[in-house]
């Protein structure tokens, strides 16, 4: 049930999760804005457009977005955003969710490789390197995450952080979360990281990688990034403010409420997050292992923090 | 901070939307429901109608508002934006940049020297207008036009 | 004698008629004798091995066999899990082999010594005493050389490989062969029930298990004495990479565990540091090496290096939890080491049969010379991407089980572990993370650039599918994967009997469908992942299908900015993607670039060539190994100097060493 909901939710709201931070990046620039639902009409109209097989791509170039949405939707059931009772809870932790994002960006990168252009390897090749580098702080953060309650199971991390509310600003899980809000960035391609919104292809990671893509695959890879932005923002809320979410078997009502919790945190991050986009510039693609650097040694330091300040 | 303060200050400069008869969309664009993503292609202008896409997509007159968003490629896009008279180097490639746009697609022919090749008319190394190459859907008088003209036109399409 | 030791002598006694009729049959009917005789005998040891898993033991004693100290064999579970994966790498490699044998590799030798290097990997683990254990570690030896130098007549490099190897592995074994014998010494006996049985100085245990350590690790490709492994292992046909790369190893693996774990019951906290920190170094610098190369099949080999250095991670933190009193994890610990041995012996014996099929189709292992091999090797390009999905250590694939395994025992050693652990731990689970990481990059790197895309060479565009026996060996492998991959739960029960002969006590990991650990509350369910996966992509499928509603494909050029029709010269290359890693990992790989700038003869100012080489040369091999040749070159011509063939001269030295014995004598006496 609460699964379901979850499902519903990010499929529906994430891309007016997109339209808004896009809103209020334009608000902060003086700009008016095209509405929070233009992601929506943008979406809408390229699922009617026609597909496009460019010459000399397979089927891997047409499975990627298939497996990309496929991974994001899976994800989405079991990480608890509205509810802590998943009844994937027992078939994937939080190592498997952060694999199966990972398995979401190779598919993507193999659909751009396949293409055989000189933008599609380029994207692919940097979506990998950040990946790789990107990798030890998250499952150092799990690490750090999981001490405390020694299980990496989603739904068990969660509700020991319900029960226990002042675990959460403990020096280990401070750290933690800026080292998973810097995954974060990184993983949903945003500034200083990737910028989501450049028309200059040598700056470009993840858009450099659907440059061949069209029409309804087009739609898919925009809709599953839309997904996994809220999916990790919705994450990284549950773990470190998880306040208002349904534990144990909630009614519907009580699923109903922490659904519109989840939408307002998930809408204030975001909007914290755009917000900050503005402020910022793009680093250099070199610069970037220097950034992840920094958030491993958050990580490093929450682990450390959780053995010998506990 | 100071960047902070300078958006408090500053405000909103985008102008406010001018009026619009409700229902003068574009027939062929009336699938797009609100939503043009447009590729831009120079095929031999002088650069002015360029100066004027960027400040129509600038915050003073922020066509995103209306729906218009530039792309980096053709194949996410749904129109293409003309400048400049078709010149024999462009003229190969903007047929395949209309070929690369997905069905349904709308050629935009911007300014002057796109609809009638303006003052390179006849110059040794033009090719013609745009629609000599390509069918053109929409027309934007003016050398440059202004971005009022512009926004309108776009606004036609998007119907919004 | 029972039905383990019936299975096991069979597949030996094949193993002895398959090279006979290597040797001694004609050339036609040379290859399907051998080769089914091979894979027969393969079958037969891993029927052998998992009826020992199931708990059937097997011990002989043969004293005429071999003058002394006789033949002594002993089959328990453990022996028996590193037996069935020989066997299955054996069936799979051999019903290969037949196909790919046909060009060139069908020589007598060749084809006698594979199947006597299969015995002697069968009799490795089967061994219960020093020397036996000695004698067949040596076969084994001999007989991988052998194969490694199969085709020297052809390529210059294989040589260089062979005496590589040939040097290494003798290096090895003598470390093996001091540390046993100064076991054995210490004990009183050499069968292993003795050495079990002995009591030694803390200082004797140490010496022991340091000189076997370095020898079973320079078998299993761990840094610092990997060099040979990506040298012989490419160079080797590729069938004979995939036993050496997915079989053989892993006896550097069992090695350790015999010794280490069993005959000297484990051991204090440093010992397992050092296989640790071996195994950390070996996973890290493997695998950025692996990411860095656009050699298909030295990549394979640098990943071997990598897994290998993982199982050492996850055998280290066995024997740590041990030390420290904990035996829940230490089970866990080894348990996941020993299903990454199996999981690695699947994906790397498939990855390597692949690789043998692009070079045998295409003539080169050069990745940046690929590409485009999707449509004219279908099949091959399906296993290829199965065996890289398991090697990259993401869901649905098998080494992402044994992973998750490996990272749950390290990450909930916290709590008992003490500061050495709390330092220790997420350092390695950092490591296994970033080898992960490079992992995924590495193999998206060999699967999207050598088999997607357009192709880059002239080859690879003339490449044709390979004949039925290879894609049989292949899709054998790929089964065995995805076997491992969704129900790891079936194998994980039989797994911890061979755990518990190392590490007495109950299983670690229980459940049917899900992972369950003991004493620890995380779960998952590789299947129910697989099959929640294939239920989204299907939804998203119809989903799209049901709102699309222009249905047909166009077929288009591709976006080549509008310009000239795209060469494969602008496509990336092998070596343009893993560029920006070189240049973040700059420190540690320390490439090499030259530029050779020809200006046209009437001004220095106008170019007329530029020549750009880049390279990244091993650099422990630089560092460690380069000093070291250029001393014993050194020696080796001063020790010309004094052989100048003179008979005076050598007269000379008869007297002086006469004279000098004599005066030794005369003072010492």
């Amino acid at each position: 049930m609460g699964a379901v909901l979850q499902v519903v939710l990010v499929a529906v709201g994430s891309p007016l999760l997109v339209g808004m931070m896009r809103q209020v990046r334009a608000r902060l620039e003086g700009r008016a804005g095209a509405g929070i639902g233009q992601p929506w009409r943008d979406l809408r109209k390229l699922v009617r457009k026609e597909p496009i097989a460019p010459d000399g791509t397979g089927w891997v170039f047409r499975a990627a977005p298939l497996l990309l949405a496929g991974t994001v939707l899976v994800v989405a059931a079991v990480v608890p955003l509205v509810s802590t009772t998943s009844p994937l809870d027992e078939v994937a932790d939080l190592f498997a969710v952060v694999a199966l994002l990972a398995l979401g960006s190779v598919a993507l990168a193999l659909g751009a490789l396949d293409t055989s252009t000189a933008f599609g390897g380029m994207g692919a090749s940097r979506e990998m390197i950040v990946l790789a580098l990107v990798e030890p702080t998250i499952l150092l953060s799990v690490f750090a995450l999981s001490v405390r309650v020694g299980t990496t199971n989603l739904g068990t991390i969660v509700t020991s952080a319900v029960a226990d509310p002042l675990a959460v600003i403990s020096p280990a899980s401070l750290l933690a979360a800026a080292a998973l809000a810097i995954v974060t960035i990184a993983e949903t391609g945003r500034i200083p990281v990737d910028n989501p919104s450049t028309h200059l292809e040598l700056t470009m990671i993840h858009e450099a990688m659907v440059l061949e893509y069209a029409g309804p695959d087009l739609a898919l890879i925009e809709w599953a990034s839309a997904m996994r932005l809220s999916v990790l923002l919705g994450l990284l809320t549950s773990l470190f403010a998880p306040w208002g979410i349904a534990t144990g078997n909630a009614g519907l009502l009580a699923l109903l409420l922490a659904a519109v919790v989840v939408i307002a945190k998930v809408a204030l991050l975001g909007a914290l997050l755009a917000a900050g986009e503005v402020f910022m510039a793009k680093l250099r693609l070199f610069r970037i292992p220097e950034l992840l650097a920094g958030s491993f040694l958050m990580a490093l330091l929450a682990v450390a923090a959780s053995f010998f300040l506990a | 901070m100071s960047l902070w303060q300078k958006i408090r200050k500053t405000g909103r400069v985008a102008e406010p939307a001018p009026e619009r008869a409700p229902g003068n969309v574009l027939p062929a664009a009336a699938e797009l429901g609100g939503s043009v993503q447009l590729r831009h292609v120079d095929a031999g202008s002088c650069n002015g109608c360029e100066v004027e896409i960027a400040s129509v997509f600038g915050p003073v007159y922020d066509a995103e508002r209306y729906g218009a968003r530039l792309v980096a490629s053709p194949r996410h896009a749904d129109a293409l934006v003309v400048t400049g008279p078709v010149t024999r180097n462009m003229e190969m490639a903007l047929r395949r940049t209309y070929e690369a746009v997905p069905e349904p697609r709308l050629v935009i022919a911007l300014g002057d020297c796109a609809r009638n090749c303006g003052a390179f008319a006849g110059a040794y190394g033009v090719t013609g207008p745009v629609s000599d190459v390509v069918p053109v859907d929409a027309e934007i008088p003016g050398c440059p036009p202004r971005p009022e003209a512009i926004v309108a036109a776009l606004r036609e399409l998007t119907g919004r | 004698m029972n039905l383990v030791g019936t299975l096991f002598c069979t597949a030996l006694a094949i193993c002895a008629l398959s090279a006979l009729a290597g040797l001694a049959t004609p050339t036609r009917l040379r290859l399907p004798l051998a080769g089914l005789g091979t894979a027969g005998a393969g079958a037969l040891g891993t029927a052998a091995g998992l009826a020992a898993l199931l708990g059937e033991s097997w011990s002989a004693w043969l004293p005429e066999l071999l003058p002394l100290a006789g033949v002594r064999l002993a089959i328990d579970p453990l022996a028996g899990l590193f037996l069935a994966v020989t066997g299955v790498v054996a069936l799979c490699a051999a019903i290969y082999g037949i196909g790919y044998s046909r060009d060139g590799l069908d020589g007598r030798v060749v084809q006698a010594a594979a199947p006597l290097f299969v015995a002697a990997m069968l009799l490795v683990p089967a061994a219960a005493s020093v020397s036996t254990f000695l004698v067949a570690w040596e076969l084994m030896a001999i007989t991988s050389l052998l194969l490694v130098v199969a085709d020297h007549r052809h390529r210059s490099a294989v040589g260089e490989a062979g005496l590589w190897y040939g040097v290494m592995t003798h290096l090895g074994f003598v470390a093996i062969l001091a540390g046993l014998l100064a076991f054995a010494a210490g004990a009183g006996g050499e069968s292993f029930d003795q050495l079990r049985q002995a009591e030694l100085s803390p200082a004797l245990r140490g010496t022991v298990f340091l000189a076997t350590v370095v020898g079973f690790a320079s078998k299993a490709g761990i840094v610092p004495l990997h060099v040979w492994l990506p040298r012989a292992h490419p160079e080797a046909p590729s069938q004979i990479s995939a036993l050496m790369s997915a079989a053989m190893v892993n006896m550097g693996v069992y090695g350790i565990v015999r010794v280490g774990l069993d005959l000297l019951h484990g051991g204090p906290v440093w010992w397992w540091m050092v296989v640790l920190i071996a195994g950390a170094i070996s996973a890290l610098y493997g695998i950025l090496q692996a990411a860095v190369s656009a050699d298909l099949k030295r990549l394979l080999g640098h990943s071997t290096t990598e897994n290998m250095g993982l199982v050492l991670i996850g055998v280290g933190a066995a024997g740590l939890f041990a030390a420290w009193g904990n035996a829940v994890l230490a089970a866990l610990a080894l348990t996941a080491a020993l299903l990454h041995v199996v999981n690695h012996a699947g994906f790397k014996t498939l990855l390597f049969l692949a690789a043998g099929s692009v070079q045998r189709a295409t003539g080169t292992r050069d990745l940046d010379q690929l590409g485009g091999l999707r449509t004219r090797m279908p099949y091959t390009t399906g296993l290829f991407a199965v065996g890289a999905l398991c090697a990259s250590a993401l869901p649905p694939g098998n080494a992402f089980v044994s992973e998750w395994l490996l990272l749950q025992s390290l990450i909930h050693a916290l709590p008992t572990s003490g500061v050495v652990g709390a330092v220790t731990m997420p350092l390695a689970v950092g490591v296994i993370a970033l080898s992960a990481g490079l992992a995924v990059a590495t193999f998206v790197k060999a699967f999207g650039i050598g088999f997607l895309a357009k192709p880059r060479g002239p080859e690879a565009a003339r490449a044709a599918e390979s004949p039925p026996a290879m894609l049989g060996g292949m899709a054998l492998a790929a089964c065995c994967c995805l076997v491992l991959a969704l129900a790891p739960t079936a194998i994980l029960p039989v797994l911890s009997h061979a755990v518990a002969v190392a590490l007495p006590g109950p299983g670690a990991v229980t459940g049917e469908v899900s992972l369950h650990l003991a004493g620890i509350s995380s779960v998952i369910s590789p299947l129910l992942i697989a099959v929640a996966l294939g239920v989204a992509v299907a939804g998203t499928l119809a989903l799209t299908r049901v709102v699309a509603t222009r249905r047909v494909r166009r077929a288009a050029r591709l976006w080549d900015c509008g310009g000239g029709p795209m060469s494969a010269r602008m496509e990336y290359t092998a070596t343009s993607f893993a560029e920006p890693l070189q240049r973040v990992f700059d420190n540690v790989l320390a490439p090499e670039s030259d530029v050779d700038v020809t200006p046209v003869k009437e001004s220095a100012y106008l170019v007329e060539s530029v020549r750009f080489r880049a390279k990244v040369p091993d650099r422990i091999e630089r560092r460690l190994y380069e000093p070291v040749l250029s001393v014993l070159t050194f020696v080796g011509r001063g020790a010309r100097h004094l052989a100048t063939g003179s008979v005076h001269r050598y007269l000379a030295y008869g007297f002086w060493a006469l004279t000098g014995a004599l005066i030794m004598l005369a003072v010492f006496q």
